[in-house]
């Protein structure tokens, strides 16, 4: 039989060097001559610059240069826009050191190197600016009143894009709708923030004639590509690497202005330079998400059946727009989530503000969606009088309807189709899992007649996960026995090395510790993306498991012409491939990659070489003297994932202060790699979801000044605030990949908002409130429960 | 976020201590714990030239019963309070509060005496100190004195404390018999400095019906930890009673003047001052019945 | 008086029971110098002002914020990273067995904190509830794991440490 490895919660291959502290993370990387940058950083939110003055600062002790705009050569041109969009007729992208105009707090102005980081922010503090103060913009909704003031005076509009999704005849199905309700709902600014900050080290290696460049990014081949384009040289003269990265929840793909200054400084100083961003930079100068206003109307039938929506949103764009729409794009075609929408009308504009850029964090518009979307049919089934789980039953796409079509263009420019999935399935797991009957009829009515304010939430949501364009891998085995793995693909923390083993391993039927993956560094893989979208089991996944059959081909092949038997005779188990029946008469598999190299030179290796007779030349055309394979995987368009969640809270009204009771989580990526990796996957997602739903919002004031830029007061949740949670699998195999799966990386944080309005809402029903906007906190508690006090 | 540039100075004593803060007090800054300073040096808001650590002087160091009263020398740790027998049992309070106050390797380093003289209101300490009639031991070289809580918390960061003045000591006063405490805060996360926090001091007369002193001291409610005076006056006399606690909570609204922030409005501050406040008296009352019993 | 103090002092430290002896400058974070002075990469720095707690070192046995440290006050001192956790080379600390065997880690960017800390609690508290164990954390952020494979981490080395 051969050995199951794929579905297995196998431990993790990257954990006991994590575990010892020999972890290699970008600001572990210290360089013999190293030098070391800081950025003056825009105080302002919207201004002129009048004129820099460094001279004072190029003076102090330690420093070598410090730079400003003129001075970075072919750094001077603007940022790229990375994903354009019909729609996004506005975009804007910046300079990386700022030429005439600052547009957020924290935008870089000026460039120190130094001896160390230490004089560096002493230099920093010697630059004089001469500011002329222009109106920040900070309110998208006064953002685009006729008249406001503009962030790009140029592009006359505060507006970057104005996209309008329409499926069916939504004004139809309003007109004979029973019932129409409407909501103004709003979920605010957040970020992704990663435990590590971004860092850069970069260095000319002479003897390659190389520009080796480590980086925090999602997105090596992306860097590296653009690093040769701007600096012209050859793609193979500069080797981007992604080490250990320390968490990227998003805010870690892009092309920011250091990650093409510090290799730029390397290039011309030809010193290791190093660039480690702390956390106040963090909070200005790496990317945010979240803030979208959303006008939405709901359209029903007498039974609670959907008949169409109707949405209208702001989306807050930030300063720039160097990642596009994406995000809106993402809420407005997911924002039907697992429910028969026939008629939609989807609105937004994407509105230009002078705050830090927004690009996706982990759920990338999608909390916002289901949050609209859980929010209106809470509306209608209590408007109704209906159980809030029956209200999403008549609703869900059946099992047999897939594929469905939402009848818009996902952000990948596919269609928004859904593959498979089985909502009616999930939500009734979910319930059995809540014991929802009981919990309803006699646990919330015993906790409320001793006075406690208590309430149930569920939510459900789809994740459109695994998009393309594409990602690739080679899988080689080594004489040595060894199985090489190489991906373009990195991780920040998602167990690539072990769960891509696992396929490899599972195919080769090899130890998965024999399975060697190597991510994250442009000399092992020189084409895809980058990781992000949820996609790295699916995309890289399969093109891993595509390279492995190929590979398991060439050896199965192999095997057959030395044995002189046919490959179906052939079988593959326990790291050999042998005649069934008959297993001494069978090859290793590094005894099949020696057979495969016609070594003149006998070498390391257990196969006695026999002499063959001359048939011709050693390696035949055709013939490689490796079993290796490269192969590449291009999704047909999205897989979608799925889940449902359920929550019982208790307000304590008194204080504001929300209590978790419990929680519970089914979701649904098709066929799991590694069961243990995915519910960890989910575990971090809901924390964060937790997080947007209570504790973490990014305050800007009126002035653009982001009033919480610090750990004291961006809250993300302690160990204390998140609760156990109880999770159930449901496996619906994707049809659209050999694996069968789907990903996983975004689905805790997506319902999270919405699950927790819903517990809210439902513990607060004797006060009649609404829950409207994400986070709450305490206050917003305690005054929807006393209104006469506030 | 790196610290500018500073001198550091390290005395063997007291003595050379306060002999240094004498001489340069206008531009040297105590490091006690560091665990408030340091944060303010790492993002440059504080730019003393000289640092001089407290952190070798052990003489500093150090809890013990003087009097009736419990004194805790200035650079004693969260922990060692923590962890303390004799805090536990003299000070109840005060072993309460400090499981409130950061988080355990904050608590590791984190001092007294400079909890104390960084005076945020926000703090536990402070609020200990004020609920229990406590005093700070300032010394100088010009020689040392006591001062009572109340007039050493001016207002946010800002205390009776000279320049050339350190603190040496806090004393937290023994309480009379049939007294009980606690302290209830209300902060975003755990850990987190209070929203809203009290300290409630419950006497209770021979019978246990009727209340003979109460206080009542808050955190987060102002500049500084304030005393609700009026309610304090008002609780006494007045019976055991789940309606004696919600009428101080009407009064600590009405005398309190918490101001807003970003995590919560002052409307909400001076709202749930009352809630913690009733919360704790009732506490505080049923521990003075159960300690008597014990 | 003259200028008293100094900008610059020479420390003796002993580092996972190395002796060190290095000359640094006074501003010089304790983070800063192991992990740039001495090579020690192993504990993270998050924040800088002492909140995430990815740097928690130990110093003389207890759990503290290396950010909130200078390294001229490590001066005499015995300091114990993540580097010195393991018994040998080729074992590993009942809590590292832990870590892995419960999925307690993603990025590990917060788990050098999160061990150290554990270490001197549980070394305090050893057979501590899952409650306990999330307060003894709730100083280190951890951005991935959603804490709950980091608590049965917790209580699974707690049992083993018991056991040995």
């Amino acid at each position: 039989m051969p050995t199951r490895i794929f579905g297995e919660p196998i431990k993790r291959a990257e954990d006991p060097r994590l575990l010892t502290g020999r972890g290699r993370y970008t600001d572990d990387i210290d360089l013999p001559g190293q030098l070391h940058v800081a950025f003056l950083r825009s105080p302002l939110a919207h201004a002129r610059i009048r004129s820099i003055d460094v001279s004072a600062a190029r003076e102090m002790p330690g420093v070598v240069t410090v730079w400003t705009y003129a001075d970075i050569g072919p750094c001077q041109r603007r940022m790229p826009l990375l994903i354009p969009h019909p729609d996004l007729t506005h975009p804007y992208t910046r300079y990386a050191l700022a030429k005439d105009e600052v547009n957020h707090v924290g935008e870089p102005v000026a460039m120190v190197i130094a001896e160390s980081r230490y004089l560096a922010e002493d230099a920093v503090e010697a630059i004089v600016v001469e500011w002329e103060e222009l109106p920040p913009v900070v309110d998208i909704e006064r953002a685009v009143q006729p008249g406001a003031p503009l962030v790009h005076e140029e592009l006359g509009t505060n507006v970057a894009a104005h996209y309008v999704g329409i499926v069916g005849d939504p004004e139809g199905a309003f007109s004979r709708a029973a019932h129409v309700f409407r909501e103004r709902l709003i979920i605010e600014r957040s970020a992704g923030m990663p435990i590590e900050t971004r860092a850069i080290v970069a260095v000319w290696n002479d003897v390659e004639g190389v520009l080796e460049v480590w980086d925090t990014t999602q997105a090596p081949i992306v860097i590296r590509n653009a690093l040769a384009a701007l600096f012209g040289l050859a793609p193979t003269q500069v080797r981007v690497i992604a080490p250990d990265v320390g968490g990227g929840f998003g805010c870690k793909i892009m092309v920011y202005p250091e990650e093409v200054l510090v290799p730029y400084a390397a290039l011309t100083l030809r010193r290791p330079i190093k660039w480690t961003e702390d956390r106040l930079e963090h909070f200005v100068g790496t990317n945010h998400e979240r803030l979208q206003i959303h006008d939405a109307e709901i359209a029903v039938d007498a039974e609670g059946r959907i008949l169409g929506i109707r949405d209208r949103f702001l989306h807050d764009a930030g300063a720039y727009t160097p990642y596009g729409i994406i995000v809106p794009i993402i809420t407005a075609c997911q924002l039907p989530g697992p429910y028969k929408v026939p008629n939609y009308h989807v609105e937004f504009r994407a509105v230009y503000s002078n705050t830090v850029p927004v690009s996706p964090y982990r759920g990338a518009g999608r909390p916002h969606a289901a949050f609209v979307m859980e929010r209106l049919l809470d509306r209608v089934a209590d408007e109704l009088g209906l159980d809030r789980a029956e209200v999403r039953r008549r609703n869900f796409i059946q099992p047999h309807e897939f594929p469905y079509d939402v009848g818009l263009i996902f952000q990948d420019g596919a269609p928004t189709r859904y593959d498979s999935g089985n909502y009616p399935g999930m939500l009734d797991l979910l319930l059995q899992q809540m014991d929802y009957d009981r919990l309803v009829r006699e646990e919330l009515p015993r906790l409320r007649a001793e006075g406690r304010f208590v309430g149930v939430g569920i939510a459900c949501y789809v994740e459109g996960t695994g998009i393309g364009p594409y990602e690739g891998a080679t899988v080689r085995v080594e004489p040595t026995g060894q199985v090489y793995v190489a991906t373009g693909m990195p991780q920040q923390g998602q167990a690539h090395k072990t769960v891509l083993a696992q396929i490899v391993a599972e195919e080769l039927q090899v130890p998965v510790g024999s399975v060697q993956v190597f991510e994250g560094d442009t000399a092992h893989f020189q084409f895809g993306s980058g990781t992000y979208a949820s996609r790295s089991a699916v995309v890289c996944g399969s093109a891993v498991a595509l390279a492995a059959r190929k590979v398991r081909e060439q050896g199965l092949q192999l095997a057959a012409e030395e044995l002189e038997v046919a490959v179906e005779d052939l079988v593959v188990e326990d790291g050999r491939v042998y005649v069934r029946g008959a297993p001494e008469r069978g090859f290793t598999w590094a005894q099949l990659a020696q057979l495969a190299n016609p070594l003149r030179y006998a070498y390391a290796g257990d196969l006695v070489v026999r002499p063959r007779p001359w048939t011709g030349p050693t390696l035949p055309p055709g013939k490689q003297p490796s079993l290796e394979a490269t192969e590449y995987y291009s999704p047909p368009h999205a897989t979608w994932a799925s889940g449902a969640v359920g929550m019982l809270v208790e307000v304590d009204i008194e204080t504001g202060q929300l209590h978790i009771r419990k929680l519970w989580v089914v979701h649904d990526c098709g066929k799991m790699i590694n069961p243990m990796v995915v519910e960890g996957q989910v575990h971090g997602g809901i924390a964060q979801g937790i997080g947007g739903a209570f504790y973490e919002k990014l305050h800007y004031d009126d002035n653009g000044q982001l009033l919480n830029a610090s750990f004291m007061d961006f809250l993300m949740p302690t160990a204390m605030e998140i609760p156990r949670m109880e999770i159930a699998h449901q496996e619906t195999p994707s049809p659209l990949n050999p694996l069968g799966v789907k990903g996983v990386g975004e689905a805790g944080a997506i319902p999270m908002p919405a699950v927790v309005a819903a517990a809210v809402e439902d513990a607060l029903r004797p006060f009649g409130v609404r829950i409207t906007r994400m986070p709450l906190d305490p206050d917003q508690l305690w005054r929807m429960t006393h209104p006469e006090s506030s | 976020m790196k610290p500018p540039r500073f001198r550091y100075y390290a005395p063997h004593s007291l003595e050379e201590a306060l002999a240094v803060l004498a001489e340069m007090a206008d531009e040297a800054k105590p490091l006690a714990g560091g665990q408030s300073l340091i944060p303010m040096l790492n993002m440059r808001l504080a730019r003393p030239s000289l640092l001089i650590d407290l952190n070798g002087l052990h003489e500093l160091s150090g809890i013990e019963l003087d009097n009736g009263a419990l004194v805790v020398r200035a650079m004693t740790r969260h922990r060692a309070v923590e962890r303390s027998p004799l805090v536990a049992e003299h000070t109840p309070l005060l072993a309460e509060a400090i499981r409130w106050v950061g988080h355990l390797p904050i608590r590791t380093r984190g001092t007294v005496g400079g909890s104390v003289a960084h005076a945020d209101p926000a703090a536990e300490l402070p609020g200990v100190l004020m609920a229990l009639d406590g005093t700070v031991q300032l010394t100088s070289r010009r020689g040392q004195r006591l001062v009572p809580a109340e007039d050493f918390f001016i207002d946010l960061l800002t205390t009776a404390a000279e320049p050339d003045e350190l603190v040496t000591e806090v004393r937290f006063p023994s309480l009379p018999s049939r007294t009980g405490t606690a302290w209830l805060e209300v902060a975003r996360r755990h850990g987190d400095y209070a929203l809203v926090g009290v300290g409630a001091v419950v006497s209770l007369a021979e019978d246990f019906t009727t209340v003979t002193e109460a206080r009542l001291s808050f955190i987060g409610v102002g500049g500084r930890p304030v005393r609700a005076r009026l309610a304090e006056a008002a609780l006494r006399g007045q019976p055991v009673a789940a309606e004696t606690w919600r009428a101080a909570a009407a009064t600590v609204r009405g005398e309190i003047d918490p101001a807003g922030d970003i995590h919560a409005s002052a409307e909400y501050r001076r709202y749930v001052a009352g809630v913690l406040a009733e919360r704790a008296l009732a506490l505080a009352a049923e521990r003075a019945r159960e300690g008597a019993r014990q | 008086m003259t200028a008293v103090g100094t900008e610059r002092r020479v420390i003796r430290v002993v580092v996972n029971g190395v002796p060190y002896e290095r000359e640094v400058e006074a501003r010089l974070l304790l983070s800063d110098f192991l992990r740039h002075e001495l090579g020690l990469t192993g504990t993270h720095v998050g924040c800088e002002h002492g909140v995430c707690g990815a740097c928690t070192v130990l110093f003389d046995g207890e759990p503290v914020r290396s950010c909130l440290f200078l390294a001229v006050q490590a001066d005499g001192h015995a300091i114990e990273t993540v580097e010195g956790l393991a018994p040998s080379e080729s074992e590993l600390h009942p809590l590292q067995l832990a870590f892995w065997e419960k999925h307690g880690l993603q990025c590990g960017y917060c788990t050098p904190g999160m061990l150290m800390v554990l270490k001197a609690f549980l070394a305090e508290h050893p057979n501590p509830t899952e409650e306990e164990i999330r307060e003894a954390i709730s100083g280190n952020l951890c951005r991935c794991t959603g804490y709950q494979n980091i608590v049965e981490a917790a209580l699974s080395a707690a049992q083993l440490m018991r056991q040995s």
